[in-house]
């Protein structure tokens, strides 16, 4: 639906053809940076990277409901990081559903964990989220740099998404189970872990040499697909459906889409509202800002917005930006009003949600972790 | 006569093992698990999230990153509600039958209550100490519905006397009024 949107708004002369252009092709390495994390991950997940997650879990858990809480924050938050967001919300939540029903315990507080995760320990690596990789580009950050600048919010922010989660399901968490059945040991998917572990070594020194670090993502994106072909367990269809291509059409028509709302007036409107400068005050509130207003409009066309009048303040203006529209969507179900109302309007009602419940995890975890974590930015930024 | 006995992860062999003590042997026991909608309605919403991953308008795929994780969960769901009762059954060690529901848990707990001689379950609240804490709101919701006899068991053994909060201070002689001095 964004696709004829943005055709409509180059018609229409809504944005110059020009700027369209000069849009999609500041864009092409992110979208293709996208696409490989995508391949990463599915083939990961196809070399059997998440369930032998879940059974170590299960082992290491043992039943015990605590336990398996504290490796799930573990393994969320490594998989977010490293293999993005729709890793864990599409491939890790079932998983660890699977495991949490099939030990015993009670799955809510670990689901609502990887839903929570999935946003608050997107803050570490360019490649954990799509906004994340949009802000790379604008902040003229190194990846490596960039992942030293967020280390300790995301640290942080996780704390303390641990500690409400602690206490918030404590009830839950009590219900000891009666017989935790561990399942076969796991084997172990040496292929794809090395492969991870050598892109992100890649990342690194593509960064230390000047190499854009998109070549790190797509070497290893090949290699796991490589493998993959060569062994007949995927077709060179099966590839290029892992890399998501409708979604990355939507990524670049909503940038083309946000860019002709952003020159005809939301940026004058939103220029006034927007604290200048890298103070504490002033990160508290670009982060607070930006936090709302991923909760109305959704955080990928926040951070659309957002980026280009951020950017002149400098790098921690464009950090603590990802940080409200990284960590703010766990405020809203579905993420935003937006797609709230959308999904009233095509009848896909949550019948089961209990939507206060579901509020009053947000309210407390959303403050929790996104007020310490910008002062953690503010500290790193004084100390690197 | 009919008992029902409403089965939850973690606290389910408490009731297991109260009907298996005051049930008679001639009882018909029903063995009851309700999946909730919430778990999956979760996922649902993380997914809903992801702007532009999913299909708007029509069903989403079976595989791919257009899967909705929430429909896989509410078919483990089901397999892992089946696999419960089956321990559950083999726990009980009586003839017993087997009923999978879902939806809104407390108030298919009470539906499925209709008719019977006996609903036992588990409290599921603060398990630390006596009082109305101890059960959550889908218990409270249950025992204050339910249209039969209840009988509500301890998961574990329940704590002792002790940790009732003390009794409240006897009332205090009022002061005199102003006007008798």
């Amino acid at each position: 639906m964004a696709v004829p949107a943005a055709g409509v708004a180059v018609a229409v002369g809504a944005i110059p053809l020009g700027h369209a252009r000069a849009e999609a092709e500041r864009l092409g390495p992110v979208v293709g940076f996208l696409a490989a994390v995508l391949v990463l991950a599915h083939f990961c997940d196809a070399e059997g990277l998440f369930r032998a997650c879940g059974a170590w879990t299960a082992r290491w858990a043992r039943g015990r409901p605590v336990r398996l809480l504290t490796a799930v924050f573990a393994l969320a938050s490594a998989i977010t990081a490293v293999l993005s967001l729709d890793a864990t919300v599409v491939l890790l939540t079932p998983v660890v559903f699977a495991t949490a029903a099939r030990t015993g315990v009670r799955p809510k507080p670990h689901v609502y964990a990887c839903t929570h995760l999935s946003n608050t320990a997107s803050l570490l690596l360019p490649v954990s989220n799509l906004t994340n990789l949009l802000a790379f580009t604008a902040s003229g950050l190194s990846f490596t740099r960039f992942a030293a600048l967020m280390a300790l919010p995301w640290l942080v922010a996780i704390g303390a998404e641990y500690v409400v989660f602690r206490r918030f399901f404590a009830r839950d968490l009590a219900a000891a189970a009666p017989s935790p059945r561990t399942g076969e040991p796991p084997g172990l998917p040496l292929f794809a872990l090395v492969t991870v572990a050598c892109t992100l070594a890649g990342f690194v020194v593509a960064s230390t040499f000047g190499v854009e670090p998109v070549w790190a993502a797509l070497a290893g994106a090949l290699v796991l697909a490589g493998r993959a072909l060569v062994r007949r367990t995927a077709t060179p269809l099966t590839v290029v459906r892992a890399a998501a291509p409708a979604f990355l059409a939507f990524v670049l028509a909503l940038a083309i889409v946000v860019r002709a709302v952003v020159d005809n007036g939301l940026a004058g409107a939103l220029g006034h509202v927007l604290p200048g400068g890298t103070g504490l005050p002033a990160l508290l509130a670009v982060a607070a800002l930006a936090a709302v207003l991923a909760n109305l409009i959704n955080n990928l066309p926040a951070v659309l917005v957002l980026l280009p009048l951020t950017a002149p303040a400098g790098p921690g203006a464009v950090l603590a930006v990802l940080l409200g529209v990284n960590i703010g969507p766990n405020l809203t179900y579905a993420g935003s009003l937006a797609t709230l109302l959308w999904r009233r309007i095509v009848h896909q009602h949550e019948h089961g949600v209990d939507l206060e419940e579901f509020t009053r995890l947000g309210l407390l975890a959303v403050p929790s972790a996104l007020l310490p974590a910008v002062v953690a930015l503010w500290g790193a930024l004084q100390a690197l | 006569m009919r008992v029902i006995a409403w089965l939850v992860e973690g606290t389910w062999p408490a009731c297991v093992d109260a009907v298996r003590t005051y049930a008679p042997h001639a009882s018909e026991v029903v063995l009851l698990h309700v999946s909730g909608e919430e778990v999956p309605g979760v996922a649902h919403g993380a997914f809903a999230g992801l702007l532009g991953r999913g299909h708007p308008w029509g069903r989403p795929p079976a595989e791919g990153w257009g899967r909705d994780p929430g429909d896989l969960l509410a078919d483990l769901g089901g397999t892992s509600a089946a696999e419960l009762l089956d321990a559950a059954a083999a726990r009980l060690g009586r003839p017993c039958t087997r009923l999978e529901r879902g939806g809104r848990v407390e108030r298919e707990v009470v539906a499925a209550a209709e008719g019977a001689d006996l609903l036992v379950l588990a409290r599921d609240g603060d398990r630390e100490r006596l009082g109305p804490r101890s059960l959550g709101p889908a218990a409270r919701f249950a025992v204050d519905h339910a249209p039969c006899p209840v009988l509500l068991v301890w998961p574990e053994t329940a704590p002792d006397l002790t940790t009732m909060p003390p009794p409240p201070p006897p009332p205090s002689p009022l002061p005199h009024s102003p006007h008798h001095r």
